[in-house]
């Protein structure tokens, strides 16, 4: 229900809204080094991609997709090998030093382990606090009052602004998280995985949480994720990547019901229901072999070795484009909607 | 893990589930004698047996020695801890067959390439001489499960098999365990925090929560009808995207419970958004609902909500 009203009113303010866009961005992480430079890991190729303000954009896609990678080059955590960042209108990837400083204000990223990405030997208040001692807020009276607020925000008791990770439960230190990356007031969060180290009966807490922040603040989140179910939940639109590269884009709801590129649906068709009845129902499209190396990825369409539906030669020697079959329903496929 | 009773046919998948610190592992730990110091086995028996029920508490260290990896067999969440890292993956299957006397050496050697093909390897030959880093997530996990299904096992105990795997390589190792259960009649037991996956593989659930079962009965009805709120919640704190309710997640207050420091009464009760004033004084026995379905709860879901909104969907 809340995500169908969200959903609306994202789609109403989509064409004036662009908050960030992604223009054609690659990470190539060399390894080793010849004398010819060597080979390079190619984890995100070619990208492009945009987020509207206020929506939700799920990035979903199997280990080593390039997802998470590409979360961290949109907030300048990693350099882009080439492409654009666009935020608000700004590249970021050309700004240095101080307007850089200011424009990552704005943006703030929550991470998938919170047991990793919380300094041990800092207090709950101290790292919560941390982002604004960065960006120049130093007077200790409103800087204590502002991790108070975060802390309440995020469903903490501000009496434990004094306490260590440690003493803290999972889910606890993931509201951590989230209160360092909301102290700024940003307008935008990636969040990388921010549930899957949780116990399930946890993870609906987070992501309540999330969706009530969202509300409240008016948030525009990446929302990172490898869990489907969930990413369906929260997300407005939803991007599937697959070695590198996006394969299909589009609301959240049509995605789910009419795939169109062949490894959307076999992901879809791989997640179990918790429902019996319907599991006995599923029959999952089983893919042959393993994802390959994002070092040398298969030529023409990246999914072709494992397609079920792959026509050759065209699928092997053309790289299909990302193209609109209709109401911004993207998909970088030969045959789309033919599995 | 506290006063645990539960069976497991012949040729049936049990599914076990719980969160971080409900037992479930240590479970299964328990049932090959394998928990690790300081923990121990305080009571209780668990007989294994076709025909001759053995207890497994009572067996000699050699006979149990002899139980794990033949009749028993057991595989992991991580399977490159599992593996040798220095020696080939057929070779490794090999040796888990000479470990045990069923078959001989020459026959443990030419069992190895079916085994591999067994557990859909692909180009087992070449695989079987490759080293287990040069094999993927998936493969590793299938190469553990050759080991383990080698000696042809009677019951495989699986902790946490696909929580490792991506999405569309769980779907596969699912279907494999589904395979060759129909076609070699083990029985499995599938320990796992994921019910979705339960609905797909198991016949029978138990539900653990702070050590104890909380609930257990056939998979239909204890996922259409859940007795006790921790099974009900957990069922609704999960999203779906094949046409279940939308709306918010329902959340469970609180986080599960230290099991140094266990609250008093039900275990649950302070989590617990159907609580009674019993529920925090006494702990509620394990008790039968209907037919094979059986909870531990003062109130039961049938009757804290009305008929209409029984199920958790």
């Amino acid at each position: 229900m809340v995500k169908v009203a969200r959903q609306a009113t994202s789609q109403a303010t989509s064409r004036e809204a662009t908050l960030l866009e992604v223009r054609d961005v690659s990470v190539h992480f060399p390894i080793g080094a010849g004398f010819f430079g060597g080979e390079v890991v190619r984890a995100v190729d070619g990208v492009s991609l945009e987020v509207r303000a206020g929506e939700t954009m799920g990035l979903v896609g199997e280990s080593g997709c390039g997802k998470s990678t590409l979360g961290r080059v949109i907030v300048q955590l990693l350099p882009a090998t080439s492409g654009q960042v666009l935020f608000r209108g700004v590249d970021l990837t050309r700004l240095k030093g101080e307007r850089l400083r200011m424009m990552r204000q704005d943006m703030q990223m929550i991470f998938q382990d919170p047991y990793g990405s919380l300094n041990p030997r800092m207090t709950a208040g101290e790292i919560i606090a941390e982002p604004l001692s960065n960006f120049g807020v130093t007077r200790a009276r409103g800087r204590d009052r502002r991790v108070t607020d975060a802390m309440r925000i995020c469903g903490l008791n501000p009496a434990y602004v004094n306490r260590y990770p440690h003493e803290f439960s999972g889910g606890q230190r993931q509201r951590i998280g989230i209160a360092r990356a909301l102290v700024l007031n940003p307008t935008f969060i990636v969040a990388d995985e921010p549930i899957s180290a949780l116990d399930v009966s946890i993870q609906a807490q987070i992501v309540n949480l999330m969706d009530e922040l969202q509300d409240r603040f008016q948030l525009t989140y990446l929302f990172i994720a490898h869990d489907l179910s969930m990413v369906h939940h929260i997300s407005d639109r939803v991007a599937v990547m697959y070695l590198g590269k996006i394969v299909e884009i589009a609301e959240s709801s049509t995605i789910y019901r009419r795939p169109l590129h062949p490894y959307t649906k076999a992901l879809l068709s791989s997640i179990p229901i918790p429902d019996p009845d319907l599991e006995a129902m599923r029959r999952p499209i089983l893919l042959k072999g393993d994802i390959p190396s994002p070092i040398s990825p298969p030529r023409g369409c990246r999914f072709h070795t494992r397609c079920p539906i792959a026509q050759f030669p065209i699928c092997a020697e053309r790289e299909p484009p990302l193209v609109d079959a209709g109401g911004g329903h993207r998909a970088a496929c030969h045959f789309p909607g033919k599995l | 893990m506290d006063g645990v009773s539960f069976h497991v046919d012949r040729g049936e998948v049990v599914g076990v589930v719980g969160e971080s610190g409900s037992g479930k592992s240590v479970m299964a730990l328990s049932l090959l004698r394998l928990v690790p110091d300081p923990g121990r086995i305080v009571g209780g028996r668990i007989l294994f047996g076709r025909t001759r029920q053995r207890d497994v508490l009572q067996l000699s260290e050699a006979d149990v020695r002899e139980l794990r990896g033949s009749d028993v067999a057991m595989i992991f969440q991580d399977p490159t801890n599992s593996l040798n890292p220095i020696m080939r993956v057929g070779s490794q299957v090999r040796e888990a067959m000479a470990a045990h006397q069923r078959f001989t050496a020459w026959e443990a050697g030419q069992r190895v390439i079916p085994m591999l093909e067994k557990v859909r390897i692909m180009a087992a030959r070449r695989r079987a001489i490759s080293f287990p880093h040069q094999l993927s997530g998936g493969m590793r996990q299938r190469a553990m499960l050759a080991m383990g299904l080698s000696n042809e096992p009677s019951l495989l105990i699986a902790d946490e098999p696909t929580a490792s795997l991506d999405l569309t390589v769980q779907a596969e190792v699912i279907e494999l365990l589904r395979d060759l259960n129909r076609e070699t009649g083990t029985a499995i037991v599938l320990i796992t925090h994921d019910l979705a996956v339960v609905a797909s593989l198991c016949t029978r659930v138990i539900v653990m929560y702070a050590g104890r079962i909380v609930e257990q009965g056939p998979i239909r009805r204890v996922f259409k009808s859940p007795q006790h709120p921790y099974t009900w919640s957990l069922l609704r704190s999960i999203p779906r995207f094949d046409g279940g309710p939308g709306g918010p997640l329902l959340s469970i207050a609180g986080t599960p419970p230290d099991l140094a420091d266990l609250p008093a009464g039900c275990k649950f009760h302070p989590r617990c958004r159907f609580r009674t004033e019993r529920c925090s004084a006494e702990e509620p026995p394990l008790e039968h609902v209907t037919g094979a379905q059986e909870a531990r709860c003062w109130v039961l879901m049938r009757n804290a909500l009305p008929a209409r909104e029984g199920g958790p969907w």
